[in-house]
């Protein structure tokens, strides 16, 4: 597919006008997720209440549009949610990217599903996932930590 | 991405041979083979017709604008590789039968066009290697372990590639020495001063480029090794961005050591070339043992081989570097003044024009016969790697990231950029469809403007 119409009008408005793309000092949870490959990173914020129902998210960080938009979406979905629904919603994503999920799963993926059609443009799945993928590890034994000088740097999975 | 390609069905081997590569014909004759060169049309102005020599220019419609990264190869240069395969093959400086012999013959004249295209004063300083990594590699491994010590000053410039940082970290983990960097402007360039106060007594190497792959600029290297010789230290040059655009004269610049790639000028991938000076070469241990660069081995020990081979361990590429011959022979065919002029209008034309382009910051000088062929530029508010992908959906090859040079684009206050670089291959309607695309990127990112 040509890319021409791939950074439509859901991407460029998360890209200029991000959500959730600002500071967030109590949070719970920080974990900073890097592609080696082209230098993005975000680092990921979350608050969770005592039963890790995500009660509020943030991220920061450099890379493109579809690195940057992904994140911002994904927090749209999952702020609001218990852990396990999160996670839920990563490996749909993950799966969606690899052409694994099914079309009832993509739609519980809401606004995320508009990053469907990266899988046929392989330079640009890693950018997509990375917020993902922080996801996944940061409730991971090794990606709990309680404050941002914790923070481990995590390398996504290829 | 068939899309992209026309389907015209031609097969290269049946395509005439076009002027430049008709330069260089070899002649079978009774078991030998003599090369013949024409005198070539030295100086002649180059056209868009200098296409028809590249393949892979003829089947493309994509605006091939990423030369710094690796540049398309003549047919003459792909003739080349196969007709050694097919006439000449057998492993060079070891059968004792004709073959050999040939193939033997092949491989070190290669090794003298290589000695006159960047004036050596012998081919035996000429090595080959893979690549100019691997090149410089080389000379830290052999040379600077081996001189390196504690209380030394490596000089690095930061203009460099990774390939040329890299190795130095390497020698001064291990030898205690120190590493120090040679500072560059804002604009890329090194100035007289810095290069005073910062190659002291101290300092026993001294590594530069000659030119930027991040600005385009030529180093003042002439300075450089004059100053680092005053001193006592010896001099690495990277010619990888230099090789391919302008005349190198190695014993002119005295340059102790020089590395520089086949791939980049129009040569096969994984063939490339260090020059020493041969004292130096002499006094330093090899850098890879095995096969081919011993006189003798006994159970306990070796008698290294003379020069070149000492550093040529293994099986050696041959035939690349047969066809990295005829790669110096079409360049040197055309002639670097042609090149450089079409290089610098091309250059020009395209600074112009981003000139225009609100929101482009261009890198480096205002001066396009400064930059050899680099554009490297920022767009506000659009991350490079999404102005690549709207490029490539447009048809167009560029290269955004750090270039391999993150020291530098730190230095310079850049994470990313974005960078086309040019051939004299590249057209004057190809940097029109460059700058036409450009001007629509902010548009298409969501921009009003």
């Amino acid at each position: 597919m040509s890319n021409r119409s791939f950074y439509n009008e859901i991407l460029t408005e998360h890209n200029m006008h991000p959500d959730f793309k600002h500071p967030l000092p109590d949070a719970d949870l920080v974990l900073e997720g890097v592609n080696p490959t082209c230098g993005d990173d975000i680092f990921l914020r979350l608050k969770v209440d005592e039963n890790d129902t995500i009660i509020d998210g943030a991220y920061d960080g450099d890379g493109c549009a579809i690195s940057q938009a992904s994140a911002d979406i994904m927090l749209g979905l999952i702020v609001g949610r218990p852990r396990e629904e999160a996670l839920h919603l990563a490996d749909i994503f993950i799966r969606m990217i690899k052409k694994e999920a099914t079309d009832e799963e993509i739609e519980e993926l809401e606004e995320a599903s508009v990053l469907q059609d990266i899988s046929h443009m392989p330079s640009r799945v890693k950018c997509a996932v990375l917020g993902w993928h922080t996801l996944q590890e940061i409730f991971k034994p090794s990606g709990r930590k309680t404050a941002e000088e914790n923070a481990v740097r995590m390398r996504p999975r290829n | 991405m068939n899309h992209r390609y026309k389907a015209t069905g031609q097969n290269s081997a049946g395509r005439k041979q076009s002027m430049q590569c008709r330069q260089k014909e070899i002649h079978a004759a009774s078991g030998d083979y003599v090369i013949q060169r024409k005198q070539a049309a030295m100086n002649t102005k180059i056209t868009d017709r200098i296409r028809d020599d590249f393949p892979l220019l003829i089947n493309t419609q994509e605006a091939y604008l990423d030369n710094a990264a690796t540049s398309q190869k003549p047919q003459c240069v792909i003739d080349a590789v196969e007709d050694f395969y097919r006439r000449s093959n057998a492993n060079p400086l070891r059968g004792l039968y004709e073959l050999s012999f040939q193939a033997t013959d092949r491989y070190e004249a290669a090794r003298e066009a290589v000695a006159r295209f960047i004036h050596a004063g012998e081919s035996a300083e000429i090595i080959f290697t893979r690549n100019t990594t691997e090149s410089l590699n080389l000379v830290a491994y052999s040379y600077g372990l081996a001189n390196l010590h504690e209380g030394d000053e490596i000089v690095v410039s930061i203009t460099e590639h990774h390939s040329n940082i890299l190795p130095w970290q390497m020698v001064a983990a291990r030898t205690g020495a120190k590493l120090i960097y040679l500072e560059c402007e804002p604009d890329g360039r090194i100035t007289d001063e810095s290069i005073e106060r910062t190659i002291t007594e101290k300092a026993r190497l001294v590594a530069v480029g000659e030119v930027s792959n991040v600005t385009g600029r030529r180093n003042p290297v002439e300075k450089i090794i004059a100053k680092a010789h005053s001193v006592g230290a010896v001099t690495v040059v990277d010619g990888a961005q230099s090789t391919p655009h302008m005349p190198v004269d190695v014993q002119a610049l005295d340059t102790d050591f020089f590395a520089f790639s086949g791939h980049k000028l129009l040569g096969p991938m994984g063939i490339g070339v260090l020059y020493g000076k041969r004292e130096l070469l002499e006094a330093m241990p090899p850098f890879l043992t095995g096969g081919e660069m011993i006189q003798t081995v006994t159970r306990e020990g070796a008698v290294w081989a003379e020069l070149p081979h000492k550093f040529e361990a293994g099986t050696v590429n041959a035939a690349d570097a047969v066809g990295l011959h005829a790669a110096i022979d079409y360049i040197t065919g055309l002639g670097f003044e042609a090149i450089m002029e079409r290089e610098e209008a091309l250059t020009a034309l395209a600074m112009e024009g981003m000139k225009k382009i609100p929101h482009l910051q261009l890198i480096g000088s205002e001066d396009p016969a400064e930059h050899n062929g680099i554009l490297n530029f920022v767009i506000d508010g659009v991350h490079p790697h999404d102005i690549s992908a709207i490029l490539d959906a447009d048809g167009i090859d560029v290269r955004a990231g750090h270039h391999c040079a993150q020291p530098l684009l730190n230095h310079l206050g850049y994470r990313s950029t974005t960078r086309a670089s040019l051939m004299f291959y590249n057209t004057e309607e190809e940097i029109g469809r460059l700058l036409e695309s450009l001007a629509t990127v902010r548009r298409r990112m969501g921009y009003q403007d």
